[in-house]
């Protein structure tokens, strides 16, 4: 899973069907200093999150297609938890 | 599998109904050398793991296997505390 920050939101008329009633969300991976770290994806949200705020996402497919409740789905990432804190230790031996 | 350190952990309320009473921890893989290797990572824990230790995870669908019959949504789960490895 990556940490990842809330930049906005996709709209799409036209889709798969089994995309239908999905939410879409763009996803900006982070580093743990909260930066941003490669490219920017879309992921289906299954937990209510909004713009600006901190997500787990979960690049795998089976587990996106059970986040938007369909088998089968073409469907790769999905928003699995909004993050309330993150504690890490920089440097250990 | 690839081996990892655990480095810290992640507070979520809201998450995924299947993601209830789960430990997710954060992980930086590591070189067989004991080095760094590669990006950081969130993983859910199986075994109990903790932050300082050496573990390895499995990545992908398979990373949902050790909470059978319980089907979490994870791309990546320790799977194993690591005593100490040779090479």
């Amino acid at each position: 899973m990556q940490i990842a920050r809330v930049i906005g939101t996709v709209v799409s008329t036209q889709k798969n069907r089994k995309l239908e009633g999905a939410k879409l969300l763009l996803v900006q991976p982070l580093s743990l200093d909260d930066q941003p770290r490669g490219v920017a994806l879309l992921a289906i949200d299954a937990v209510g999150a909004g713009v600006g705020e901190k997500v787990l996402v979960v690049i795998e497919g089976k587990a996106a297609g059970d986040a938007l409740g369909k088998k089968g789905a073409a469907v790769d990432a999905a928003i699995v938890g909004i993050v309330d804190e993150v504690s890490y230790q920089e440097d250990q031996p | 599998m690839q081996l990892a350190r655990v480095i810290g952990e992640v507070v979520a309320t809201i998450k995924d109904a299947n993601l209830t009473g789960t430990k997710l921890l954060i992980l930086q893989p590591l070189a067989p050398s004991g080095d760094d290797a590669g990006r950081t990572l969130v993983a859910l824990d199986s075994v109990g793991a903790g932050v300082g230790e050496r573990v390895f995870f499995v990545r992908g669908r398979e990373a949902a296997f050790p909470f059978y019959p319980a089907e979490p949504p994870t791309d990546a789960s320790i799977v194993g505390i690591v005593d100490h490895w040779s090479i």
